[in-house]
């Protein structure tokens, strides 16, 4: 008689294959796929911005970077785990950091601010996918206030190989030092300008009037972080994340929705206290907000209506700081604030089971119309 | 949450679910069917289906016919086994279960004698004039299961179906799972047959009328189908879009009816029946010709495998002499997989046998399952867009993570039907379904533990009460016989005192 | 200074009837939360856990000063739901838990005694005198009272047996 196969009958076996549930197959994007493509729509935007500000920029940004990779493999390090620099959100963490910042900001800046959105931001929750606040914008808040005569004081443009533009080597003073170099030609950003003038009791057209050329500029040729100069291109970039699917229309919509609705609205009601909707929607980041960092997968609601809610929620907020607040610009206190609601976001726009209602009972069963004809 | 939901819905509705996976379905779906002949040993399981194991009626040595019963159903909701080919039976024992546990499994072999001889069959004739007991039960007797994969004895939906007042009965032909193209095959080669059980299922549930569901990437079984249904007026091919998972009941269901089945009620509770077209030309086999379910039709796929295509595989025929007989497999599989990609069940070794529910072997290689070791969830919420239940795979894993499983449950982790789209899509390739399963096996684990508890503590109190009761009766005898003595004494004192008192005026 | 003293006074009043109330109409008799785990207990009495029956254990375990793992029969699914009930965190990969076994009748050196069927607190045993006994697999609760009184060694515990049925997938999260 031949033998049964059973598992003690392992001599013809081979080895048996490791446990695997199903399914077997996969697909979509690995983790490090989505920054590569993160990373990519915000190229164009940071080129733009490198050519805008020259060499002061490229060094604070490849400085913030560099930082939030060492904070990462540092506390990765201390915790006994394996490196995750490979799936590339601590690169994408101090990209963004770093085009939220003043594009001539000393080399420090960069540094602290890189390290607080590493470890403050995300290591000491757990590291990745367990942070509350986005790190970028924890680290952007805390440098405002900690520094915030350097973290407002913004350039004039001076472009790459154009006349008055600083070489490498002359870069490499100007990042190396504090707080700022006299070469440098300062300005104040669109909000920065319209809210301190409102403070002295000059109206906003007025103030637009008078203040510098470099105030506000369609193609980007103006003053701000390199998140704010290159709007069009990070609208460009927003678009393709949209088109390939790594984020969904509702948060970038719900953000400008915010923002521009009651803009609009203060705009018409009172032009001399309030910005016009399209300052609002190209200034302060707004577009770098809603695309890039306020749909951050970790600190942001799962579903389609959570997402509505937060993403008006930080327009709104945004809007309000910007009018009424202290700070010319509010996109990153918004966003953390709006971050702090996620949980409960999430919590109270579950999607509906199929079978159930909403509230989790079981739907009533249609009762059988058996009577009319097949 | 009312009126929000109000403002919401109309936004968020829009989201479709499931997942689009590569199909690979071809070439095996262009090659046509091919017969396996028996091969030399078939081991066959005793519990194919969901319920009860069958009980063996043949003894070792017993020569037998094929399509003879060698186990008989036991219990209501249980499948008998049939012999699939003339031979001697040699063993009845343990085998290593098609199944990821590695554990063993009740099963007899068979030596096939080579001849393939059939015991004398008879089909019902004339079945349509039968009372639907009678079809149903032919197909309890044929040992009929769900041949898409979930295996519940068909007579026993086809009885539900008549005691519950069934409109609509669904045929599933969507094959959904990539790679498998058994159905597809089925509906292009045997449409006649597959008509013909839909007519006689709808004979036996009382339904109304019949709808097969197919996805618009099978245009021939579709155009073979619609040329066979053909004159019948109830019965009618309807072309649904390729997504999976189509083929779960609840999704088709929605799709060809409208109607959502209730969550912890079952599809016929809202009249409607679904059954797999491979099941449906069992049905007409058992019937119309007399033959119980003896083989059936599985592709076998996978880029390690040499001839991927359609095949007619006799129930037990071991999973080695299947991919042998299909030109062999190229080097190692990295992974055999008993069922399609997404849901099927990762096989111990090539060294068991196919069962009644497994609609395809696929020998996987190592590119096609490799993946990244799992990373930390980085909640960016595809789980939730796939899941065609409306589930959040990642809330429920983060539960589960933390042994929170109660948590999970309220999470709807009872809802969840294992298809395994959030896994699919997972870019931290977290592992969902494992975790899925785990909770869920955990969870009936402590359901049978606790019904074990207090079973125990009913037999406990049992006897305790037992115990006390003898006590008592003891107790009770021994006053009773006590108080007889007493009687007895004090009696025995009368009679004396008599005598004494009689004998005193003497 | 009037106003501050009779504020402060009627607060307090009003407070320390409040207060009162609450006591009366929350009271509560004796300790429910033995009498709740002793109904989550085996309730055999089988003695294993080393105190005076299951209501004895549950006092304990209530009282803090026995482990909610203490309980054999009950294994890993009984501590879960007595420290869910109490509020506890144990660490259930410490719990000794071999899982659930069952007593085993050697029959080749059954004498038939009766001593063990006498012994079992859940009536699992079947069998009369100079007849092999046989364990009920059903109502085994692998106590193992039964082991020690049997004369000749014919019982012993043994593990039940993993089914297909009964198998469980493992947690990928402690993989």
């Amino acid at each position: 008689m031949s033998p049964v196969p059973t598992s003690a009958d392992d001599g013809a076996l081979p080895a048996l294959p490791t446990l695997a549930a199903s399914p077997h197959a996969h697909g979509g994007m690995s983790v490090a796929q989505v920054m590569q493509r993160v990373m990519l729509a915000l190229a164009p935007a940071t080129l733009f911005g490198f050519w805008l500000f020259g060499w002061p920029a490229i060094n604070l940004f490849a400085v913030t970077i560099g930082a939030c990779l060492l904070a990462e493999r540092f506390c990765e390090r201390l915790m006994g785990r394996t490196s995750s620099l490979g799936d590339g959100s601590a690169l994408l963490t101090g990209w963004l950091l770093a085009l939220s910042l003043p594009p001539w900001a000393p080399a420090w800046i960069g540094l602290l601010g890189g390290f607080i959105a590493i470890v403050v931001g995300k290591q000491v929750f757990g590291g990745l996918g367990q942070n509350l606040f986005n790190p970028a914008m924890v680290a952007r808040v805390a440098l405002l206030v900690s520094f915030p005569v350097v973290m407002t004081q913004w350039v004039v443009p001076q472009p790459l190989f154009s006349a008055d533009a600083p070489g490498f080597i002359d870069s490499l003073r100007i990042t190396a030092e504090a707080p700022a170099h006299p070469d440098a030609v300062t300005s104040a950003s669109l909000l920065g300008h319209s809210k301190t003038e409102l403070a002295r009791g000059i109206t906003i057209p007025e103030a637009l009037a008078s203040g510098p050329q470099t105030l506000f500029d369609w193609t980007g040729l103006r003053t701000g972080s390199l998140g704010e100069t290159g709007t069009l291109l990070v609208l460009a970039g927003g678009l393709y994340l949209l088109a390939s699917g790594i984020i969904r229309w509702h948060i970038p919509a719900a953000v400008l929705a915010g923002i521009a609705l009651p803009a609009l609205v203060g705009h018409a009601a009172d032009p001399a206290r309030y910005l016009s909707a399209t300052q609002h929607l190209l200034s302060g980041a707004a577009l770098l907000g809603a695309f890039f960092i306020a749909t951050d997968y970790v600190t942001s609601p799962n579903t389609p209506a959570g997402q509505l809610i937060f993403g008006f929620g930080i327009g709104i907020l945004t809007w309000i700081i910007r009018s009424w607040g202290g700070y010319p610009e509010g996109m990153a206190f918004a966003v953390l604030l709006m971050n702090a609601l996620t949980p409960v976001i999430d919590r109270y726009c579950r999607p509906r089971i199929l079978g159930r209602r909403r509230d989790g009972r079981a739907l009533e069963p249609t009762p059988i119309d058996n009577t009319g004809g097949a | 949450m009312g009126f929000l939901d109000k403002i919401f819905r109309p936004l968020t509705r829009s989201e479709p679910w499931g997942v689009h996976p590569d199909e690979r379905k071809r070439p095996a779906s262009e090659t046509p069917i091919r017969r396996l002949p028996p091969p030399p040993l078939l081991y066959l399981p005793l519990s194919q289906h969901v319920g009860a194991a069958a009980e063996p009626i043949v003894r070792i040595g017993q020569k037998v016919l094929k399509g003879e019963c060698v186990a008989t159903a036991k219990g209501n909701i249980s499948a008998p086994v049939h012999a699939p080919t003339s031979g001697e039976i040699v063993a009845i024992g343990p085998i290593t279960a098609p199944h990821p546990s590695r554990l063993e499994m009740m099963a007899i072999t068979l030596r096939s004698d080579m001849e393939d001889r059939w015991a004398p069959l008879e089909g019902l004739a004339d079945p349509l004039a039968r009372a639907p007991e009678e079809l149903a039960r032919r197909v309890a007797e044929a040992g009929i299961v769900g041949l898409g994969g979930a295996t519940f004895p068909a007579s026993v939906k086809l009885g539900l179906g008549h005691r519950s007042r069934i409109r609509t009965l669904i045929l599933n032909g969507s094959e959904c799972e990539p790679y498998l193209s058994c159905d597809d095959r089925l509906m292009r080669e045997r449409a006649g047959g597959v008509i013909r059980g839909a007519v006689l299922m709808r004979h036996a549930t009382g339904a109304r009328e019949v709808r097969i569901g197919i996805e618009d990437n099978k245009p021939e079984a579709i155009a073979a189908m619609r040329a066979a249904v053909d004159g019948h007026a109830d019965v009618q091919v309807c072309v649904v879009p390729a997504r999976y998972p189509m083929g779960s009941d609840r999704q088709l269901i929605i799709e060809l009816t409208g109607i959502e089945v209730p969550a912890e009620s079952r599809a016929a509770d809202v009249g409607v029946l679904v059954h797999n077209v491979g099941t449906a030309f069992a049905i007409h086999q058992a019937i119309d010709l007399g033959r119980p379910l003896v083989s059936r039709l599985m592709t076998l796929n996978g880029e390690a495998l040499a001839q991927p295509g359609n095949y007619e595989v006799l129930v037990g025929t071991l999973v080695e002499d299947l991919l042998a007989f299909a030109g062999g497999v190229r080097g190692e599989p990295a992974r055999l997989v008993m069922g399609g990609p997404m849901m099927g069940l990762l096989l111990p070794s090539a060294k068991v046998p196919v069962v009644k529910g497994c609609s395809g072997i696929l020998a996987l290689s190592a590119t096609e399952v490799a993946r990244d070791e799992p990373g930390p969830c980085i909640r960016c919420g595809s789980c939730t867009r796939a899941c065609p239940v409306g589930l959040l795979p990642l809330e429920m894993n983060a539960r589960i993570a933390n042994a929170a499983l109660d948590a999970a449950v309220a999470l709807g982790l009872h809802d969840c039907i294992g298809c395994g789209c959030c896994a699919w899509v997972c870019p931290s390739r977290i592992p969902l379904v494992q975790a899925f399963n785990h909770a869920k096996g955990e969870l009936a684990a402590h359901e049978r533990d606790k019904k074990r508890t207090d079973a125990t503590r009913r037999m406990a109190e049992a006897r305790s009460e037992r115990l006390e009761r003898e006590a008592r009766e003891k107790a009770e005898a021994a006053a009773r016989r006590a108080a007889e003595r007493k009687a007895q004494k004090a009696r025995e004192a009368a009679e004396s005192a008599a005598s004494n008192s009689e004998g005193a005026p003497a | 200074m009037l106003v501050a003293v009779s504020s402060l006074t009627v607060l307090g009043a009003v407070l320390g009837v409040l207060l009162g109330f609450a006591s009366r109409r929350f009271h509560v008799e004796g300790n429910p939360v033995v009498a709740e785990v002793e109904a989550l207990m085996p309730g055999s009495n089988c003695g294993q856990c080393g105190f005076p029956g299951c209501a004895g254990a549950a006092a304990a375990i209530a009282g803090g000063e026995a482990p909610a793992t203490c309980c054999p029969p009950g294994g890993k699914a009984l501590a879960q739901s007595i420290a869910a009930r109490l509020g506890l965190d144990i660490d259930l990969s410490a719990v000794a838990d071999a899982g659930p076994q069952l007593a085993v009748v050697t029959e080749d050196i059954c004498i038939g005694c009766c001593r063990c069927i006498k012994a079992c607190p859940t009536d699992a045993i079947l069998g009369g005198a100079k007849q092999i006994h046989a364990v009920l697999h059903e109502a085994c609760t692998g106590c193992g009272n039964c082991v020690e009184r049997c004369p000749t060694e014919a019982i012993g515990l043994k593990p039940v047996p993993l089914t297909l049925q009964h198998w469980v997938w493992p947690n990928p999260a402690r993989a």
